[in-house]
């Protein structure tokens, strides 16, 4: 068998992933294999990457020691990998900056994206606007009045919000609206993905862009702990920020690590988003993979109080992780996701979004039942002021 | 030679295009598909395309996503469609294929899929979003079932992808005529002709070949017959009569059977006259 790093393999992780899309795209995503391929080993592109990623995005990001959190728990030792401060306040930046240069390099000018929680559109239209591109986001209507301040965010950023009314109105609808997009306009417009979905060879280009996370959080663990951590935690929706942490320890067996997933309502409640611990495998968004389906094939609508997580697929990669039994998945509950998010704030002076706290709510669960050595690095892929008003309506309705 | 390409073949000794018609199974309810596939044959189809509804149609516009929707909501699902075929194939001799998404025939695995469809007497499947290189396990169960595998080709295929697809196609050729989504448009564009022209070379005495995406009136389709193209595929015409005359059955068979009549009345004796072949 081949180290894990290694894949994908003829388009595939395993039997997973792949490019079922219509045959009118292949030839824009060969185009982008074929550029992808040549920048990944081009110097200037790479300087060029490096220079927005450290003087724009603000990287590396600090690797936090949650002391107070540590001593609460009375665990091994808790870290916060701080995407949270990466400008735009998510990990999204390390990928649309990475993509919009790449789209920069095909000569292409218009740049489409869809965004769940609002911070990969954020995302886009900062790197766009910074690169002198023009982006138009698809966002669900519903998602749309959940994350009203980043719909407000993105049109500052001079980015054109389309709305998307079709299906559950969320994520996977504009998704769909983004390809139908670029169908049409693939001649002139490039597809900024957000998260490691889609056709090959998208996920492995999301994973690469987001690979930064983990490659600078190994060298800040072994420079303040001089070893490499007992566990990696982070959340999975779509599963970038988790492949970004995940990738770069993927061959030191001795690094557990964690995927944690919605819960929603609880599993059994069938209003959750955790495709690879209740799902199936299907094909769908381009790629083989775990997807909510029902039994005829037909995906299903998700629920998760963090918009970001509330998505019926998952990235190929994390299901062929999860069938070689690498990486754990996990999941936590809207509640138990919104307690992480109080405790974060009240422990440690840090609000982080609600997509983060699932890990941190796993995290937070898994230090309870560990022994003391060791450390558990915990990815905070975002921030939370965006999910304030959402948290505190939930913690109204409780009162 | 199987029913779809002897259709073809025996149209094109008229020197007339074969008309391909298209509706979402089950679109207002699975009872109507039957007596709306009638009305289509008697308007002059020539073969019949039943679409299996999907959740996320990505490679459809807004009427046909409408219909997905209307269709799921009366409880489609691809076992109704494909008995909705057996019940069309029990009283019509012409051919029936089925579309689809890839997603409910992966979920049903290709092989039961292939044994119902073929019990029910389905001729061919289309499957927008599979294209060449994740085919190979489909290709070869549907053949052991005598099905024909009907692939695209769009207007961004390289030549040397279109001799693959040519090859791996059967029954005949899908020709997306322009850059988008299914839907009525207004005309047939200039680089629509110079597409058909394009492709002739590689499939004359190999397969017939049809064109559809946006050919919804027979002005399109004379325009795309009269170019050589051996057919023409029309759905969203079809759909949008379902769609504007919900509630009115008579009065949507009527337009439906006037509809395909004009369109097929179009393809007649006009085969290939503005091409050389």
């Amino acid at each position: 068998m081949k180290k894990l790093s290694y894949y994908p393999v003829n388009r595939k992780y395993g039997k997973y992933g792949g490019r079922f899309v219509p045959e009118v795209l292949i030839a824009a995503v060969r185009e982008l294999e074929e550029t992808y391929q040549r920048m990944k080993e081009d110097p200037n592109f790479k300087k060029e990457l490096a220079h927005y990623l450290s003087d724009y995005a603000g990287r590396p990001t600090p690797l936090y020691y949650a002391e107070n959190l540590t001593k609460k728990l009375g665990g091994p030792k808790i870290y916060l990998k701080r995407e949270d401060l990466a400008h735009g306040g998510a990990h999204k930046i390390n990928n649309t900056l990475g993509q919009a240069l790449l789209a920069k390099r095909m000569g292409k000018k218009r740049i489409i994206a869809e965004t769940g929680a609002g911070q990969h559109g954020v995302a886009t239209a900062m790197a766009c606007a910074a690169l002198g591109l023009k982006a138009e986001i698809y966002m669900g209507s519903e998602d749309m009045k959940r994350q009203k301040l980043n719909v407000f965010r993105m049109k500052l950023l001079n980015a054109e919000v389309h709305s998307v009314n079709a299906g559950s109105k969320t994520l996977k609808d504009a998704i769909n609206e983004a390809l139908r997009d670029w169908v049409t306009n693939l001649r002139t417009t490039y597809y900024l993905i957000g998260s490691v979905v889609g056709p090959h060879p998208y996920p492995m280009i999301v994973r690469d862009f987001q690979s930064v996370i983990g490659i600078e959080l190994k060298d800040q663990i072994l420079k303040k702990e001089g070893a490499l951590p007992e566990a990696l935690v982070a959340c999975v929706g779509g599963g970038s920020n988790a492949i970004g942490t995940f990738y770069p320890f993927l061959d030191n067996s001795l690094v557990k690590m964690y995927g944690v997933e919605a819960a929603g309502q609880g599993l059994a409640s069938q209003k959750h988003a955790a495709s690879l611990s209740a799902g199936s495998e299907g094909v769908f968004h381009g790629m083989l993979s775990h997807v909510l389906q029902n039994n005829e094939g037909q995906i299903q609508n998700t629920h998760s109080i963090s918009a970001g997580l509330d998505y019926p697929g998952v990235g190929p990669e994390h299901s062929f992780l999860k069938t070689v039994q690498r990486v754990e998945y996990v999941t936590a509950t809207d509640e138990e996701a919104v307690n992480a998010f109080q405790v974060l704030s009240e422990e440690e002076g840090i609000i982080p979004a609600l997509e983060s706290s699932h890990a941190l709510a796993f995290a937070m669960k898994h230090a309870h039942k560990t022994n003391n050595k060791g450390s558990i690095v915990v990815t905070l892929s975002g921030r939370g002021d965006k999910d304030v008003e959402v948290v505190a309506n939930c913690l109204e309705v409780k009162k | 030679m199987r029913l779809i390409g002897k259709t073809f073949q025996k149209l094109k000794n008229h020197r007339d295009g074969t008309l391909v018609a298209y509706v979402t199974g089950g679109d207002p309810a699975p009872k109507y598909t039957p007596i709306i596939a009638q009305a289509l044959i008697e308007g002059g189809a020539d073969i019949l395309e039943i679409g299996i509804p999907f959740s996320d149609p990505i490679a459809d516009g807004p009427t046909i996503q409408a219909a997905s929707v209307r269709a799921l909501r009366a409880g489609t699902t691809p076992r109704k469609v494909l008995e909705i075929v057996r019940e069309i194939k029990n009283q019509h001799n012409i051919p029936v294929g089925i579309l689809t998404y890839y997603n409910p025939i992966f979920r049903m695995k290709l092989d039961r899929f292939f044994s119902l469809a073929y019990k029910c007497g389905v001729d061919g499947v289309i499957v927008p979003d599979l294209p060449i290189e994740e085919a190979d396990e489909y290709r070869r169960v549907a053949e052991s079932f005598g099905i024909d595998t009907i692939f695209l080709a769009a207007p961004s295929t390289s030549k040397e992808r279109l001799r693959r697809i040519v090859e791996c196609t059967t029954g005949f050729l899908y020709l997306v005529s322009h850059f988008g989504v299914t839907g009525e448009r207004e005309k047939v564009e200039e680089e629509t002709i110079q597409m058909i022209k394009r492709v002739i070379p590689f499939t004359t005495g190999r397969i017939p070949l049809a064109v559809g995406f946006g050919i919804s009136k027979p002005d399109h389709a004379r325009v795309v017959v009269e170019n050589g193209a051996e057919g023409v595929i029309v759905g969203s015409a079809f759909v949008n009569i379902i769609s504007e005359n919900q509630g009115k059955m008579s009065k949507m068979l009527d337009e439906i059977k006037e509809s395909a009549r004009r369109i097929k009345e179009a393809t007649i004796q006009n085969l290939g006259i503005h091409s050389k072949i």
